[in-house]
């Protein structure tokens, strides 16, 4: 985490929403689309620049589920939570990732390798119960699907 | 050129996940063979989810279900030879085995009443001509130059049209107010910031006909007299997301957004926003405080956003359902859609139909159509011969019905008689497995979390009430609990600032009223009587029926299960034990007791 954040990858984000505080969300999604989460030296830079307070961009950052102040994994794993993931066993299949990863909601493995987080509904009900890495969903997981999905022979 | 037949692959959310390669093989397969006079084209959302990846091959409306790459070749043979259709990808009508080549034969379809759907798995949503061939644009061509906006709010007034966001406020009161509310510029704004967890009605009809949205918030600009308009999306549609901009582009460049629309002299501008993950931004008033990009908290009402909106402009805001349902009204007339549905509900239903339900799918039948034909009918009934417990509508605001109520009708009076409500269109279907305490706690977990935090009775009401909830489910219950949670739920139902809060104790009180007997067993007894709460449920292994074949020793997550030997029965040890029901599912034998 000691790497260098270059600070000049914000400037077409700034000049694209040049005046427009109210674009204050979409601009933190595209600064998140860069860094790969809300490093806080950019926020600082974020808030320099458009006269947004950082206390009120903080506001907002935290309100939010989809805004990260750490960095993530390289491997993004969601858990969907909906109510058709759950009566399907998504409890279940829940806490068999977290045995999988090691990790709990939230965290992130310290190899940079996964991150685990958990999904309100990502609408492919019929296919309960689902896992999502990376954008790409899994449907009708079972215990086997897991492991194969999740055998830790790539990591390193 | 024209083509003999188009194959047209279902690209929705459901039918793409675990990889988007259906339309690429069949693509590749047709250029390989020359298959030169039929079309490879895809569409969104066909519906039945259950089946996918689902290929429909048109104008014969032949339906090939669960299909994959590697049956390219076959389906193209057949489109070759014009021949017999690939039998084995058909769907098979479960009682009977008999193949059933078109859709339109299907239960599943043939039940249904498809009016906002039309287009829905018929058209490529990322073409425009596909909308405008199938008469897209004409609604608003027709409010544009033949009516006053007065008399389309009144057109909308008579055909009797509903908000479908869940509340069924009527649309045209709230166009109508408005309108007539001084300050300028108005706003108008379309909600598809759908949260409920176990419904994608809104995603679905985004991803499958951008523009029918799109037109139905042009229209309803053009009666309201907004000149900017916003789509609020959640961010987790990116495939949504990704079809509107397009849709939105290529209207543009068509002439039906913009300065002067179709040479009129109405100017209509829409901006997309992405959500960031708040479920609360589906309140109207939250949602408008995100567009502004602030913390997305809701205020009180009055005033209400017909007052003072967004940028404390009039702003109008309906659901992607209503908005959709705009045009066809405009097109067709009032009477015709008023003639759907029951006195008080005009109209279709969309839903979600999802849970332990044979035929998981998006469904759309006219008002008033009793539950049962939903479940059993168009659903298909319970799999594995198990038994009906009960429906839950609405999502975490709504309510359980039990499986008694199951003539009830579905329309927005009838399911809140029952302490449920329409919802946005959430059904999820519960079987004898699903534990109702279980439910409720779910529920309350989710809104406790997605709770913003403004108003102290959603704030604490929410968090003493999953408390109570977990303490039930962990056979930690204690008497006197059960009334503590009705006082706290009312409580907090008639206190909350907003709809999440004074919605979030409809599950709890459903399933108090309707399911008592589990939460007395629980307390009580310490028992679950759907065998679900993890705490109060113990697996064992039945010595005499166990083999010793190893099966469950080798699913087993958790290596709780060892080997004793050939033909000796195997050890479970409890404390290394998950309950995940892994080895329930695996053991042939029947060996595997839950208790």
């Amino acid at each position: 985490m000691s790497t260098e954040i270059d600070l000049s990858l914000l400037d077409p984000v700034l000049e694209g929403h040049h005046g427009h505080k109210d674009a204050l969300i979409t601009m933190l999604q595209e600064v998140q689309e860069i860094y790969g989460y809300l490093p806080e030296a950019v926020l600082a830079r974020l808030s320099d620049e458009t006269g947004i307070s950082l206390s009120r961009i903080y506001a907002v950052v935290t309100f939010y589920a989809q805004f990260h102040t750490t960095p993530r994994g390289r491997r993004i794993v969601r858990v969907c939570r909906g109510t058709a993931c759950h009566v399907q066993g998504g409890n279940t299949i829940f806490q068999l990732v977290k045995q999988l990863l090691g990790i709990e909601e939230g965290q992130t493995s310290p190899d940079l390798e996964y991150t685990l987080e958990t999904v309100a509904c990502i609408g492919a009900c019929a296919l309960a119960p689902n896992v999502v890495v990376n954008g790409v969903t899994y449907s009708h997981v079972n215990a086997g699907k897991l492991s194969e999905l999740f055998t830790r022979k790539d990591r390193r | 050129m024209r083509y003999r037949n188009t194959a047209l692959v279902c690209r929705g959310t459901g039918c793409v996940a675990g990889g988007d390669t259906v339309y690429e093989a069949l693509r590749q397969e047709a250029e390989r063979q020359r298959l030169t006079d039929v079309l490879i084209d895809f569409t969104g959302c066909h519906g039945y989810c259950q089946e996918g990846p689902i290929v429909a091959i048109e104008p014969d409306g032949i339906l090939y279900t669960r299909v994959e790459p590697k049956h390219a070749t076959e389906i193209v043979s057949s489109l070759m030879s014009d021949g017999k259709p690939v039998e084995h990808l058909l769907y098979h009508d479960p009682a009977t085995s008999q193949a059933i080549p078109r859709y339109s034969d299907i239960n599943f379809y043939k039940k249904q009443d498809r009016v906002i759907l039309h287009n829905c798995g018929h058209i490529n949503p990322e073409r425009i001509d596909d909308y405008l061939a199938s008469g897209g644009y004409q609604s608003a061509r027709k409010a544009l130059f033949q009516m006053r906006p007065e008399q389309v709010i009144e057109e909308i007034r008579r055909s009797g049209l509903r908000g479908r966001g869940g509340a069924g406020f009527p649309t045209a009161i709230k166009w109508d107010l408005c309108r007539k509310a001084t300050g300028s510029p108005k706003y108008v704004i379309c909600n598809a910031d759908e949260g409920d967890p176990g419904a994608f009605m809104d995603g679905s009809i985004l991803e499958a006909d951008p523009h029918a949205v799109l037109e139905g918030l042009t229209i309803a600009a053009y009666a309201i007299g907004a000149s900017e308009g916003y789509v609020y999306v959640r961010a987790e549609y990116p495939l949504a997301v990704s079809r509107l901009r397009t849709a939105l582009r290529q209207s543009q460049e068509r002439g039906f957004l913009g300065s002067q629309i179709l040479g009129s002299d109405f100017s209509f501008t829409i901006h997309l926003k992405e959500g960031a993950g708040a479920f609360v931004c589906g309140e109207e008033t939250a949602l408008m405080m995100s567009i502004e990009g602030q913390r997305g908290m809701p205020h009180p009402r009055p005033p209400f956003p017909a007052q003072l909106g967004l940028h404390a402009k009039p702003t109008n805001i309906n659901n992607v359902k209503t908005l959709a349902s705009v045009p066809l009204i405009i097109g067709r007339g009032a009477d015709w859609y008023a003639g759907i549905g029951t006195e008080k509900s005009k109209g279709t239903a969309l839903f979600c139909l999802t849970g332990k339900v044979t035929n998981c799918g998006l469904v759309e039948v006219p008002m008033g159509t009793p539950l049962s034909k939903l479940v059993m009918d168009i659903g298909g009934g319970i799999p594995h011969g198990k038994h009906l417990k009960a429906v839950q509508t609405g999502g975490p605001s709504g309510g359980c019905i039990p499986a008694r109520f199951m003539d009830v009708p579905v329309d927005y009076e009838s399911l809140a008689k029952l302490g449920s409500i329409m919802g946005s269109g959430g059904m999820v279907v519960m079987d004898e497995d699903t534990c109702m305490v279980e439910i409720a706690r779910y529920f309350v977990d989710f809104t406790q979390s997605e709770s913003c935090g403004k108003c102290t009775p959603c704030r604490l009401g929410t968090k003493r009430m999953l408390e109570i909830l977990t303490r039930i489910t962990q056979g930690k219950g204690t008497e006197g609990d059960i009334e503590l949670l009705t006082e706290l739920a009312q409580e907090v139902k008639d206190t909350a600032l907003c709809g999440l809060g004074q919605t979030a104790p409809n599950p709890v009180l459903t399933t108090i009223d309707y399911f008592r007997d589990e939460y007395d067993a629980h307390i009580k007894e310490k028992r679950c009587p759907a065998a679900a709460c993890d705490a109060l449920v113990h697996f064992s292994i039945i010595a005499k029926k166990c083999p010793g074949c190893g099966m469950c020793v080798k699913a087993c997550p958790s290596q709780a299960i060892t080997s004793m030997g050939k033909k000796q029965p195997v050890v479970l040890d409890d404390a290394k034990c998950m309950k995940c029901r892994t080895c329930y599912d695996v053991c042939k034998m029947g060996a595997v007791k839950i208790e």
